[in-house]
């Protein structure tokens, strides 16, 4: 009876959550524009995303910025987190204090205030895509930071000076043995990056090229207007992405028992 | 004549910047080539800071650290040809066994057949053949140990550093270690320099011990030398078990302590103070007409290979081993044979003797009441409204188990012919004049000694009273035996 | 220069100062001055003058409160029954669960408007409850998610000692579990409460409304207004910061927002 209950709790949660992505897949393979109406199989949608010159470009040009703002924040981070480690108790506190402020603020102000400083006082113009590129390298950084921060933590202090003693220079023991430690926290910390950018919709709105849009930018405004080709090719674009996030996350599963291991990092 | 010592530390200090602390204060060692030194001490005594300052991972704050005549205190780690195994040996978790091994070779640019034939050979030296393709976390702590060792070796280091590799394994695996260990420098001929808190590897391992505490070096020598001719009770009460009491000479080798007159083997003029030192192993339990000093047994401890007991004789207690165990409450006799007891001449004169706690928890002596507090000594001490003392745990105080030493200076007691009016009252038994007063020893009724400094000329023989004012002593709590 | 593992922290350290700390002593010094440069008061007290902005930042405090609340009451059951008993086994399940905060939440929301538009119709007609119907579907992930690893993390052995001194499994889950989750109910509170204070862009798709804290900045950026707009977002900075303060320490951030399972 008990377990009934659960069980049906459970199937309701996630039919709240997949129903919507579910049902727009499903009509994304049909010629309707609206969903509720029966229509014919389609794959008009798909041919339409593929072959539209301005959503290609939107979408590599949002992957663009995610793997590059992602692969900048990782170095940023990263190098930030082992510097402020081994830095003296009262720096390493204060770049953490600054490393929150992104953490913990609301992204409209990040993206309004770097807005202020970089386009309204510095006069940067926003189609050199720097402002953008700013924005979100700041947004991602820090959680490089924190993702890297505990690895750090965890290694044993001996690891870095046994390389030393063994003949190895500074430089050499950071790369062959320290970098190796914290690997993993660095690979999750790109990969919060990158979804991070890919999710960004506040930081992009505030410094990005008006020519230009992310996934977040473009299906927002889509869906204020009236365009019904573009908009049902948007049902395309998310099934698309539904399907590849399901692959990557079935690829963790083969290559490890992902939930313990987000169990074992939970214990950070 | 060419110089033999590898390495020389000349008046080594270090204290860290941040806090001021001074971990290593004028450290001085001349270490020959081929020896096993160790660096024995309690647990922040100074010896890991010393053994990284060796190994490069601390700059020393002043002096000189020579290797073969060079000074390389300047010198990063990877410059120098000395090489370290780490207490949690700090294995690289991401290579295999031979990577790890390989890791300085490889440094240091070999050729990789040069490489094989060496990981090779230096892991059959450790008895680990064939393990060039294990991960680190597949093996036993035994087995890491000797990873890490073999990593270390391979580099053919002319100094091999270990930091208390041993800590981390089991009583059994440790005994089996230090043997193979001290067979692996035999062999080797390499340089040890071994860091220790634990006497019996230092003594069991070493050709030189330098114990240090509190930054100093406290004694250099050979385990024997250090074990039967410890320099100051420092070294005599860390090395080992020891009764430890002030005396002094009273005539050619002849030694009085612990209210008995000793026959020795340390040639001291009459009269100097000293500390002597009597290992519990030393004594030997009499009947009481054959003992020099007779005492009454107030603890048996049945310790598997002997019993340790304790006898309270006078105002001294007295640790003995034996294998045949007195009932408490008995009066034996004891003994000691001249070369049993270590005379040390005493640094300082410091008068140093039990007091007794009463059934009301106040400090006494000769019956008389100390006013001092007693719950600062305990720790956590707190004195409740019956006046019972609890510690920091609320149990009561063990009466019996409770040991409070007091100490006061020479200079700080009065001498005063109203024999009542003192604390204690005994008969002068030898004077020395020395400049501007007098030394004076006081052999009280218990059997005691003191020392007393005083402007005035006493006579040998007279009976006089020690005024000792309680705020000039200092009282510490007497730790147990373990 | 020689090499140290500190000077690694440097370009850090100075990209945290020129793209975090700068920009909001900017905000600061906007907030307080008019268009000329000239020190005032005035955004502030415009502020709290202005009916319209006052009525916006309780109406987002309570679209807040409201879907933070509903989140939670989804969240907890959820996050529990795979934390415990036999599913705990098989972790792979809360994947499931957290997935969809992976997918963009603007085509998940564009996919909410058109089943929301199926059932009602007309979304502006219920603009506070389709607010909270978006953002709890926005957001209960990231609740779901903190919960979960709070409770998976639990020793089972502090139930048993529960058990054994005599707590029935009601009172177990109240005196134990229900406190020890405490961290995990707090990391998931802020992951949802302030977002839903300042994400006014979920409004602005369901129903092209955008009456929440968080928009207020976005108008007085198209009118070109920096003043009044840093005056707003200093406000919400103020917001965060009470907020931050008030459910502690932030470090699990990288694990509730997905990063533990990357």
């Amino acid at each position: 009876m008990k377990k009934t209950v659960r069980a049906v709790f459970l199937c309701l949660v996630l039919a709240a959550l997949y129903l919507p992505i579910v049902i727009l897949a499903v009509y994304s393979f049909t010629d309707s524009t609206q969903i509720g109406a029966i229509h014919r199989f389609s794959l008009h949608n798909y041919v339409t995303l593929f072959t539209t010159p301005e959503l290609i470009h939107m979408i590599l040009g949002t992957l663009l910025l995610a793997f590059g703002s992602a692969a900048i924040a990782t170095l940023l981070g990263t190098m930030g987190a082992i510097g402020a480690f081994y830095s003296k108790e009262r720096t390493g506190r204060i770049i953490s204090l600054m490393n929150q402020v992104p953490v913990v603020n609301a992204d409209v102000v990040t993206g309004f205030s770097l807005c202020i400083l970089l386009v309204v006082v510095l006069h940067v113009s926003k189609d050199t895509f720097l402002p953008l590129v700013v924005g979100h390298v700041t947004l991602c950084a820090p959680f490089v930071y924190l993702a890297v921060m505990p690895k750090i933590r965890q290694m044993d202090p001996a690891l870095y000076e046994a390389a030393l003693d063994l003949g190895a220079t500074p430089g050499v023991a950071m790369r062959q043995v320290v970098i190796p430690q914290i690997v993993p926290g660095i690979v999750s910390g790109f990969g919060l990056a990158i979804t991070l950018s890919l999710d960004d919709y506040f930081i992009a709105t505030y410094t990005k090229p008006a020519t230009f849009d992310t996934i977040s930018t473009y299906v927002v405004n889509a869906t204020k207007g009236s365009q019904t080709t573009i908009k049902t090719a948007l049902w395309a674009l998310s099934t698309v992405i539904f399907a590849v996030v399901i692959l990557v996350v079935l690829l963790m599963n083969v290559r490890r028992p992902a939930g313990s291991a987000a169990l074992e990092r939970g214990k950070d | 004549m060419e110089n033999t010592n590898i390495i020389e530390l000349k008046h080594v200090t270090k204290s860290f910047d941040d806090n001021g602390f001074t971990a290593v204060q004028d450290f001085n060692l001349e270490v020959k080539r081929g020896e096993f030194v160790t660096f024995l001490g309690p647990s922040g005594c100074g010896k890991t800071t010393t053994l990284r300052m060796i190994a490069g991972f601390e700059m020393p704050t002043s002096g000189e650290i020579l290797l073969n005549g060079k000074p390389i205190q300047n010198l990063p780690p990877y410059e120098r040809p000395i090489n370290t195994v780490f207490q949690r040996y700090a294995l690289f978790p991401h290579m295999n066994i031979f990577d790890n091994i390989a890791f300085g070779l490889r440094q240091k640019k070999t050729p990789k057949d040069q490489i094989a034939r060496k990981v090779k050979r230096v892991l059959s030296l450790v008895d680990l053949e064939g393990f060039e393709e294990r991960r680190v976390s597949t093996l036993s702590g035994g087995q890491q140990q000797r990873i890490a060792i073999a990593r270390a070796l391979v580099n053919e280091p002319e100094i091999l550093l270990l930091d208390e590799p041993l800590g981390a394994l089991d009583l059994k695996m440790r005994q089996e270690m230090q043997l193979e260990l001290k067979e692996m420098h035999d062999r080797l001929g390499i340089t040890f320099i071994y860091v220790t808190h634990d006497q019996e590897e230092a003594l069991t391992m070493s050709d030189k011990i330098v114990v240090m505490s509190e930054g100093r070096i406290q004694q250099i020598g050979t385990p024997e030398d250090i074990y039967n001719e410890p320099k100051n009770a420092f070294v005599a009460d860390f090395i080992g078990e020891s009764n430890i009491f002030s005396g002094f000479m009273t005539g050619k080798m002849k030694v009085r302590f612990c209210g008995g007159e000793f026959a020795c083997v340390d040639d001291v003029p009459e009269g100097t103070h000293i500390t002597a030192v009597v290992r519990p192993e030393d004594v030997e339990i009499t009947s009481p007409e054959k003992g020099m000093i007779t005492g009454e047994v107030t603890s048996v401890i049945f310790k598997g290979i002997h019993y340790e007991i304790a006898v309270q004789t006078g105002k001294n207690e007295m640790e003995v081993q034996s294998t045949k165990a007195p009932k408490v409450g008995q009066t034996v006799g004891m003994s000691i044979e001249p070369d049993g007891i270590h005379i040390m001449i005493a640094e300082d004169h410091t008068n140093r003797f039990l007091v007794d706690i009463n059934s009301d928890y106040r400090l006494e002596y000769n019956g008389r009441l100390l006013y001092a507090s007693l719950t600062r000594l305990i720790r956590g001490g707190k004195r409740l409204a019956d006046g019972t003392i609890v510690d920091e745990n609320g149990d009561p105080l063990d009466l019996k188990k409770t040991k409070i030493l007091a100490s006061i200076q020479p200079e700080d007691i009065e001498m005063t012919d109203d024999a009542e009016s003192g604390l204690v009252e005994g008969n002068i038994s030898n004077l020395i004049y020395q400049g501007d007063h007098y030394s004076y020893v006081i052999h009280t009724d218990f059997g005691q000694d003191f020392v007393a400094y005083d402007e005035d000329l006493w006579n040998m023989g007279d009976r006089i009273g020690l005024i000792m004012p309680t705020e000039k002593m200092t009282f510490t709590l007497k730790k147990q035996g373990r | 220069m020689k090499f140290t593992r500190k000077s690694l922290g440097i370009p850090y350290a100075l990209w945290l100062v020129l793209f975090v700390v700068l920009p909001l002593a900017v905000l600061f010094y906007y907030a307080f001055t008019d268009g000329t440069g000239v020190f005032t008061f005035a955004n502030l007290t415009g502020f709290f003058t202005d009916p319209n902005a006052l009525g916006t930042l309780f109406y987002s405090f309570a679209i807040a409160v409201a879907t933070t609340a509903v989140c939670l009451l989804l969240a907890y059951p959820t996050a529990y029954i795979l934390a415990s008993g036999r599913l705990k086994e098989r972790q792979g399940i809360i994947l499931i669960f957290v997935l969809p905060m992976w997918i963009n939440f603007s085509l998940r929301i564009t996919a909410l408007k058109e089943v929301l538009n199926l059932i009602e119709g007309n979304l502006a007609r219920y603009p506070f409850l389709n607010s909270v119907v978006g953002m709890t579907y926005d957001f209960l992930p990231f609740m779901i998610l903190p919960i979960y690893t709070t409770i998976a993390r639990l020793d089972p052995a502090y139930i048993e000692a529960a058990n054994d001194l005599g707590a029935n499994a009601r009172q177990a889950f109240r005196k134990v579990t229900l406190p020890l989750s405490m961290p995990g109910i707090m990391s998931g509170v802020s992951m949802v409460f302030l977002p839903a204070m300042t994400n006014y862009v979920v409004l602005d798709m369901l129903y092209n409304s955008t009456y929440i804290m968080g928009s207020l900045i976005g108008s007085y950026f198209s009118a070109y207004n920096w003043n009044g707009g840093s005056m707003i977002a200093l406000i919400l900075l103020a917001v965060i910061c009470l907020f931050t303060l008030l459910t502690g320490d932030e470090e699990d951030r990288p694990a509730a927002r997905g990063g533990a399972l990357l």
